[in-house]
């Protein structure tokens, strides 16, 4: 008996070392090449050119910054994508809340077809090319609007919300109906409150992929002064990308002077993101449990 | 709220009478009525007017045609898929890439969350978790352009390959046709496996401890655990996965695709979705790019419905959609 359980718990620490250490490999995986972009994007063109891999600026430069902030383009870029990320997430989440609030209420006439015609979008839709007619006979090719209309509603999101309502406490409601309150101001007024976390989650998300799209500029948008920071650098890595063919074989100082240029914007694109994560991180666990309520 | 509860329960009132109470119950409840009614227009014009839209993939489409006013061709378009070889050699390539990222990366966020599961140190375990989960959050554009300063002649791979003395010769590993394949199903797995493993863990969160306890009682190493009671607890939940991954083959990743082809690589690189894209959008062959996204999507359905037949053959008939 006594020599079974030193014998295990030789077994389970041997275990314990190993499983540690596989996974601190795993976390240098990830981390080491996000690391050496940060620090490459630090580093001044001559260093970069020489090559070689970094843990520390081997030449702390901040040239390629200034070479990005030098175009008047960044500034515009930054502006759109945070309006489009700003404007597109108030707008989704409140009309998102507005029909989960309305599909709430199991005695609304009708909600049988309207849930069945949101879970039908959820399976199948029209695909890239009956889209891009509609927007455009829409009039909504190059319009800053395309980030905004298109990307209004979810119903993957109506769901999560509509689920969190329900589970919001039915006395509430009734005693505020009593006092004379109809059903907007209660939507507003005591759910929206009440709900905060649930939206967030949903905001969170909403967020990060409203940053993160670039396909919606490549679909609908050709004017330049609507391209987000996403697109921008798209732009510049295809150039890069060009240039790189040509030179095959060639010097390497054009290579690494666009080199410098991609990785501070790629630096700039994803600061915010960094800066939200740990939000995103206390809420996206969350966020997957209301998820999960649907099954 | 009561009132309209009460009326509620007519079925066999004649239809007047039952459209009336409808009329009359639709007024009372305009309020609720003017929250949902914007969400079902929205719903009609950006989801079912594009499905209505799918029927030009039966067409003769061109620009200066409205949907309705183009000729029909039937199955004319399809037709020309089976024998358009570029569609061929995309559907090779998006198979070649699903199938790799199906092998390699089906079980990978399997493996880990087990391993995260493991570990008793709570700072440890939340440190992985966070480092993991953070690349899911980086765009494709962001991680395609990390990807071609590694991939460079002078970027991180050759240097790590020349340092190890497997090539003598830096080249950018980006224009070599033959290795695009790995370059997608890796960059995806390194980007997606850490958050892969949120769902798992939720799942492992749910399991009894009890069972572990009885099994340590038992002599069982933590392998014989592992293997007895937190992979069988987790069935339902892969069998899900595995039914969604599969019923996906067909479908790949657009902005990835966008990012890393390049006139190169493209015999290897282009897939289904890009070239939708580039039939539809940078040729104008609208209707042609159309029925293919439609073929494409009904052989998914297809895949789905096989998935589940054969997955909830394997788990005692129970079906997990």
């Amino acid at each position: 008996m006594n020599t079974k359980t030193i014998r295990g718990d030789l077994d389970s620490r041997i275990f314990n070392a190993v499983n540690i250490f596989l996974l601190t490999i795993f976390t240098i995986i990830i981390i080491l090449p996000l690391w050496n972009v940060v620090i490459s994007s630090f580093t001044s063109g001559k260093a970069l050119a020489d090559g070689g891999f970094a843990l520390w600026p081997k030449e702390f430069s901040l040239e390629n910054y200034r070479a990005v902030f030098r175009e008047d383009m960044i500034y515009n870029a930054f502006f759109i994508s945070v309006a489009k990320t700003v404007v597109g997430v108030v707008t989704h989440v409140f009309f998102c809340a507005m029909v989960a609030y309305g599909l709430s209420k199991s005695y609304v006439r009708g909600r049988k077809l309207y849930m069945a015609m949101g879970v039908i979008t959820m399976f199948f839709s029209g695909g890239m090319i009956p889209t891009y007619l509609l927007i455009k006979s829409l009039g909504l090719l190059n319009s800053f609007w395309v980030y905004i209309i298109p990307a209004l509603l979810s119903f993957y999101d109506v769901i999560i919300l509509m689920n969190f309502f329900r589970g919001v406490p039915s006395s509430l409601e009734e005693s505020a109906k009593i006092d004379g309150l109809g059903d907007w101001r209660i939507f507003l007024y005591i759910f929206i409150p009440l709900s905060l976390p649930a939206l967030a989650t949903i905001a969170l998300f909403n967020g990060v992929s409203q940053w993160n799209d670039f396909m919606t500029t490549k679909l609908y948008i050709n004017d330049k002064s609507l391209y987000p920071l996403q697109m921008m650098l798209y732009e510049i890595i295809v150039q890069s990308q060009t240039k790189n063919m040509q030179n095959i074989g060639g010097s390497y100082v054009i290579e690494t002077t666009t080199k410098g240029v991609q990785l501070a914007t790629i630096v700039i694109t994803t600061v915010p993101i960094v800066v939200i994560y740990p939000l995103l991180q206390r809420y996206f666990i969350s966020g997957m449990m209301l998820g999960a309520v649907k099954g | 709220m009561g009132k309209s509860k009460a009326v509620n329960s007519g079925g066999k009132k004649p239809m007047g009478r039952r459209m009336k109470e409808f009329v009359v119950d639709f007024g009372r409840q305009w309020e609720l009525q003017s929250m949902i009614l914007p969400g079902v227009v929205f719903m009609i014009i950006f989801c079912y007017i594009p499905i209505y839209g799918l029927t030009i993939a039966f067409k003769h489409y061109t620009v200066i045609d409205t949907l309705d006013s183009a000729p029909w061709v039937g199955l004319e378009n399809f037709r020309i898929i089976l024998e358009d070889k570029f569609f061929w050699e995309s559907v090779v390539n998006t198979l070649a890439i699903s199938f790799l990222k199906l092998g390699i990366g089906f079980v990978i966020p399997i493996i880990l969350a087990i391993m995260i599961y493991e570990v008793s140190n709570k700072r440890f375990k939340r440190f992985v978790q966070t480092i993991s989960y953070l690349p899911h959050f980086l765009s494709w554009i962001v991680l395609g352009g990390m990807l071609i300063t590694w991939l460079s002649t002078t970027g991180l791979f050759n240097q790590i390959l020349l340092w190890l003395g497997i090539i003598s010769q830096p080249t950018n590993i980006l224009l070599d046709p033959s290795k695009y394949w790995w370059i997608a199903t890796l960059s995806d797995i390194w980007k997606e496996a850490g958050w892969g493993t949120i769902l798992y863990l939720a799942v492992m969160a749910t399991i009894d401890p009890t069972y572990y306890e009885a099994a340590k009682i038992d002599g069982a190493s933590r392998l014989r655990q592992i293997w007895h009671i937190t992979i069988p607890n987790m069935r339902m939940i892969i069998s899900l996965n595995l039914i969604l991954t599969i019923s996906g083959l067909l479908g790949s990743n657009l902005d990835q695709t966008l990012v890393l082809m390049n006139s190169q690589n493209r015999s290897h690189a282009e897939v289904i979705n890009s070239y939708v894209y580039r039939m539809g959008m940078t040729q104008g062959d609208f209707s042609y790019a159309t029925a293919v996204g439609l073929g494409v999507s009904i052989v998914s359905v297809i895949l789905l419905v096989v998935a589940n037949k054969i997955t909830s053959k394997l788990n005692d008939n129970q079906s997990v959609l």
